[in-house]
């Protein structure tokens, strides 16, 4: 058996040693380390764009709560712009009312007025047509004349009475 | 019917005969695939990484894929500071690995097949475990040899058992890859010493049986060619957590 041959084995131990020694010197110092730096400058990258896009991610939700703010806003302003204008045409519209049926109320008290006033001359115009009427009637019951004063008193009282 | 001799293979053969004093130390057949197999795995990893790219390539790949394989190895059976021989364990699988892929190669030479080179590795590798956990723990290391938990009366059957399967471990280790490269490359040889004599007793069909036979062996020995330097790899991992951790 060739494995047995012990004058075989310090040249395979020596050409072990030297074949170890130069992979390991060799994998220690250049390969492995050429291999880590390949994989971590992956990772890095890997890492930096996760990264950066977690940051954009930030910018575009940061961008998007301004636009709803500014959203929130103008329609918060056009609402009280809105308000304010309901309310100032109200408060115009009543003002128009008040003035409106202030210069009715006015009217009306000098219509009533003027027609207190046409009743006052149509009673007066009242007395002088009653006192003709007694008088004829009294000329023509008793055919002479007539006492001017008892007609305007006996007037006056029928008046009186039926006002 | 001259069918070869399974052990022929094994054979060293001097390429170049050199002598230092009265010591042989010729470099031969062995040295050869020694040194090929070193070459290949520096072309891998240093030519495939010298000019990383982001998106790796095959080669590039390949490398990266036994760097993290071996780092991973490491971590989970050794643990983090398991770390710090990493360039150690890496080389002595990718060595394993590469020479017993090589080995597969018709008319090449397997040099895991022969326990002196097998068992140097192993020796070294329980050397360096043992001076590791001295030099961690001092003369605590002993207790690693005390299994916790043990009755006192126990520990007299079973601290020599300990002591014994601690000092067994670069026998195992190396005659595990040894037995199992030596074993398959002769089953192979055997059956292909078959398929010609076969070939012309049974007008060629009876020579095909050994030759399926063959390939399948064939198939099974890329599987243990890699399941041999993982073993050895793993084991080198299991015997350093002990002298880093001390069970």
């Amino acid at each position: 058996m060739p494995q047995l041959d012990f004058a075989t084995f310090p040249a395979q131990l020596v050409w072990l040693l030297i074949s170890f020694v130069i992979l390991y010197v060799v994998m220690s110092k250049v390969g492995l380390p050429q291999v880590d730096r390949a994989i971590a400058a992956r990772r890095d990258r890997i890492e930096g764009d996760l990264e950066k896009a977690q940051q954009m991610k930030a910018e575009t939700e940061a961008v998007i709560a301004a636009y709803e703010k500014a959203l929130a806003e103008a329609r918060a302003s056009a609402q009280q712009t809105l308000k304010e204008t309901t309310d100032r045409l109200n408060a115009e519209a009543a003002e128009r009312q008040r003035a409106a049926t202030l210069k009715l109320d006015k009217e009306t008290e000098a219509a009533e007025g003027r027609i207190t006033e046409a009743k006052m001359a149509a009673l007066a115009n009242l007395r002088s047509v009653a006192v003709e009427v007694a008088r004829a009637a009294a000329q023509k019951l008793t055919g002479g004349a007539v006492d001017e004063t008892r007609l305007g008193t006996a007037v006056d009282a029928v008046l009186k009475e039926r006002a | 019917m001259a069918t070869e001799n399974p052990l022929h293979q094994f054979e060293i053969a001097r390429i170049v005969p050199l002598k230092i004093g009265n010591v042989d130390v010729s470099f031969t057949n062995s040295s050869l695939f020694m040194l090929i197999s070193v070459f290949l795995i520096i072309a891998l990893v240093v030519l495939s990484t010298r000019k990383a790219s982001l998106v790796p390539g095959r080669w590039q790949s390949m490398a990266e894929l036994s760097y993290e394989f071996v780092a991973k190895l490491i971590t989970e059976n050794a643990g983090q500071d398991g770390l710090k021989y990493f360039p150690f364990i890496f080389s002595i699988f990718m060595f394993i690995l590469v020479g017993n892929f090589i080995g597969l190669v018709p008319y090449s030479f397997t040099f895991t097949s022969h326990i002196v080179v097998t068992f140097a590795m192993a020796a070294v590798v329980f050397v360096g475990v043992t001076a590791i956990g001295i030099a961690r723990h001092g003369f605590h290391f002993l207790t690693l040899f005390v299994p916790h938990g043990v009755p006192k009366a126990l520990l007299l059957l079973l601290v020599p058992i300990e002591v014994l399967s601690y000092f067994i471990r670069p026998f195992t280790l190396s005659i595990r890859l040894f037995a199992n490269m030596m074993a398959g490359h002769m089953i192979l040889v055997i059956f292909a010493s078959f398929v010609v004599p076969l070939g012309i007793a049974g007008a060629g069909i009876a020579g095909l049986l050994p030759l399926l036979v063959d390939v399948g062996l064939f198939l099974l020995e890329v599987l243990v060619a890699a399941l041999q330097a993982y073993v050895f790899a793993i084991l080198t991992c299991l015997y350093l957590r002990d002298a880093l951790y001390l069970h």
